[in-house]
C-alpha cells in the first residue's frame, strides 16, 4: 500500500512537471487542445450530417447512435489521455532510449505514461462525454438502478479495454519498429468503427475488431441493453454485464503481452 | 532542373526503403476504407439505395479511392521542413545554391510518386477483393484521373509548404499542422463524400482548396465529371489552387527568411 502510493507520488510529479513542461510553448498548446477537441466532435459533426440524409443507421436513429459515439469517444479519450503514451516506445527503441526505462525503480508503462503525458489530449474526452449525457437525457431509458451503474462501469471497463489494446498494439515496437503504424487500425480505427451500431459491418470486422479484440463491450453491447435498440446480432441481455470481466481479462492479456515484450527486447546499441 | 530531379529521384528511393512501414500503412488505410464502405452501405440502404445521387458502389469505391489518396496527397499532415526549422537545421537548406521551395517540391514528387504506388493503390485492389467498385469508363478518363491525382498531390505539397514555414513564427507548429489538417479532413471528403452535405456546405467545401486533394481525383476516377467540359472545370480548378498555393508559399517564404532567428546563434 505504502509502495502504491508512492508510486502514484512520484507518476503525479512526473505528469505535473510535463504539464508545465508543454505550457511553455502556450500558443501551441491551446492550439492543440482546440485541435484534439474539434478532431473528435468531427466525428460527431459526420454523424449528425449522416442523419440528416437518412433517419436511421442500421435501424438505430441518431440518439442511439450518439449514445454509441459517446460510450466509445469517452472511453477512447480517456485511454488516449493515460495509456496511448505507450506507443511511443517505438520512437524510444530505435533511437536506444528504453534502456533508460528498464533502469528507473518505476513500472515501464507507468513511466511512459508519466513522460510523455500531454494534457492536450484531454480534449479528445470532452465531446464524448458532452454527447453521452445529453443522448442518455435524451434518450427515451428506462432508468433503474442497473441500468444507472451500467453507465460508469461501462465507461471504466471502455477505458481499461483501449488501454489494453494501446498496450498490445504498442509492443509490437519491441519485436519490430517499422509496423508500428499497424496500431492505428485497432485504436483508432477501434474507436471509429464503434462509433457505429456493430451490426453495420460485415462478419469479419465484428469478429476482428469487436469480439477478438473486444471492443464491442466499450460500447455497443451495453448500449443495445440500456436503449433497447434494434439488436439484428440477437445478443444476449445478460452480455451487458460482461464488459467489468472482459476489461479484467485485457488488462490481464496486456500486461503478459508487454512482459514477453520486455523479453524479447534488444537494444540498438547490442 | 538536373539538381531537382536527381533530389526527387532519392527521395521516391528513400521512401521506397521504409518497407514495412509502407505494409502497415497499407493495412490500416485498407482498414478504414472498409469501416467507412460498410457504414455509407448502411447510409444509402436507408436511403433506399441512393444518397446524394451516388449509388452503394460509388461510396463503396470512395472510401476505398480516399483511403488511397491520403499518403500520397500527405492530407494528414507532414513536418518534415517545420522540424528542420526548429532545430535549426533549415540553415543549411538556406545555404544551398538553390530554392528552398523548388527543393521541397522536387524532394516532395519523389516521395510522392512512390507513395502514390506503393500506399495507394493496394487499399483500392483489396477493397476491390470483396466490392465490384467502379472503374474508369474509358482511357480518357484514366489520363483525366492521372493528372488529377498529380495536381492533387501538388495541392498537397503547397499547401504543406505553408502550415510547414508558420514554424519560423511558432517554432512547434504542430497545431496549426493538426488544425489544417482536419479542416481538410472535413472539407476534403476524407471523412464523407461532400455529395452527402447539405447544399451550402457542399457549396462551401467546393469552393475551399481541400477538395481539390481528395474529392476531385476521386469524383474524376468514378466518371463522375463525364463531359469534356466538366472535366476540364474540375482540373482547371485544381490548376487554379496549385497556383494560389504556391504564391502563398514564396510570399511566406520571403517574410520567413527576412526574420529568421537560428537557435543558437
Amino acid at each position: 500500500m505504502a509502495e502504491a502510493l508512492s508510486l502514484l507520488r512520484s507518476y503525479r510529479r512526473l505528469v505535473g512537471a510535463k504539464i508545465r513542461s508543454d505550457w511553455q510553448y502556450r500558443a501551441s498548446f491551446l492550439l492543440f487542445l482546440l485541435s484534439q477537441t474539434a478532431i473528435t466532435a468531427l466525428d460527431l459533426v459526420v454523424i449528425v450530417v449522416l442523419f440528416d440524409v437518412v433517419p436511421s443507421i442500421g435501424g438505430w436513429d441518431i440518439t442511439e447512435v450518439a449514445v454509441l459515439y459517446g460510450l466509445s469517444g469517452l472511453s477512447f479519450g480517456l485511454g488516449d489521455l493515460f495509456i496511448s503514451q505507450v506507443e511511443t516506445i517505438a520512437v524510444h527503441v530505435r533511437q536506444g532510449e528504453f534502456d533508460r526505462f528498464l533502469l528507473r525503480p518505476l513500472p515501464t508503462i507507468m513511466q511512459l505514461s508519466a513522460t510523455e503525458f500531454a494534457l492536450r489530449r484531454i480534449g479528445r474526452t470532452v465531446p464524448g462525454a458532452a454527447t453521452l449525457v445529453v443522448a442518455l437525457v435524451a434518450a427515451d431509458v428506462d432508468w433503474t438502478v442497473g441500468r444507472i451503474l451500467l453507465v460508469p462501469v461501462t465507461v471504466a471497463s471502455g477505458t481499461a479495454i483501449f488501454g489494453a489494446v494501446w498496450v498490445v498494439t504498442a509492443s509490437i515496437s519491441f519485436w519490430t519498429v517499422g509496423a508500428r503504424e499497424v496500431a492505428n487500425s485497432f485504436t483508432y480505427g477501434g474507436g471509429f468503427a464503434h462509433q457505429y451500431p456493430l451490426h453495420v459491418y460485415a462478419r469479419w470486422v465484428r469478429t476482428l475488431l469487436g469480439w477478438i479484440v473486444p471492443m464491442a463491450f466499450v460500447a455497443y453491447v451495453p448500449a443495445v441493453r440500456l436503449l433497447d435498440a434494434p439488436n439484428p446480432l440477437g445478443l444476449p441481455d445478460w452480455l451487458a454485464y460482461a464488459p467489468p470481466f472482459v476489461a479484467v481479462a485485457s488488462v490481464v492479456v496486456a500486461r503478459a503481452v508487454w512482459a514477453a515484450g520486455i523479453r524479447a527486447y534488444q537494444s540498438t546499441g547490442s | 532542373m538536373r539538381l531537382l530531379w536527381e533530389v526527387a529521384r532519392r527521395s521516391f528511393r528513400r521512401w521506397s526503403t521504409y518497407r514495412m512501414a509502407t505494409a502497415a500503412g497499407v493495412v490500416t488505410n485498407t482498414v478504414f476504407g472498409y469501416l467507412r464502405a460498410y457504414i455509407l452501405i448502411a447510409v444509402a440502404v436507408a436511403g433506399g439505395g441512393r444518397v446524394g445521387g451516388w449509388d452503394e458502389a460509388t461510396l463503396v469505391t470512395f472510401s476505398f479511392l480516399t483511403q488511397g489518396l491520403i499518403a500520397g496527397t500527405g492530407a494528414f499532415g507532414e513536418s518534415e521542413l517545420a522540424e528542420r526549422v526548429r532545430t535549426g537545421d533549415v540553415v543549411v537548406d538556406l545555404y544551398r545554391p538553390v530554392d528552398l521551395q523548388a527543393w521541397w517540391l522536387a524532394s516532395w514528387i519523389g516521395r510522392s510518386a512512390f507513395t502514390f504506388l506503393a500506399r495507394g493503390v493496394p487499399p483500392v485492389l483489396l477493397g476491390a477483393v470483396v466490392f465490384d467498385l467502379v472503374v474508369p469508363p474509358d482511357a480518357a478518363t484514366w489520363a483525366a484521373f492521372l493528372a488529377s491525382v498529380a495536381l492533387a498531390s501538388g495541392v498537397g505539397f503547397a499547401l504543406r509548404f505553408c502550415t510547414n514555414l508558420t514554424a519560423f513564427w511558432l517554432l512547434d507548429n504542430r497545431g496549426v499542422d493538426q488544425l489544417v489538417t482536419l479542416v481538410l479532413a472535413f472539407f476534403g471528403g476524407l471523412l464523407l463524400p461532400v455529395v452527402l452535405f447539405p447544399a451550402w456546405l457542399e457549396e462551401l467545401a467546393r469552393s475551399l482548396p481541400f477538395a481539390a486533394m481528395v474529392q476531385y481525383p476521386a469524383e474524376v476516377f468514378m466518371g463522375r465529371h463525364d463531359t469534356v467540359g466538366g472535366m476540364i472545370g474540375v482540373l482547371a480548378a485544381q490548376a487554379g489552387w496549385l497556383a494560389v498555393l504556391v504564391v502563398a508559399g514564396r510570399l511566406l517564404l520571403g517574410a520567413a527568411t527576412r526574420k529568421v532567428v537560428i537557435q543558437g546563434g
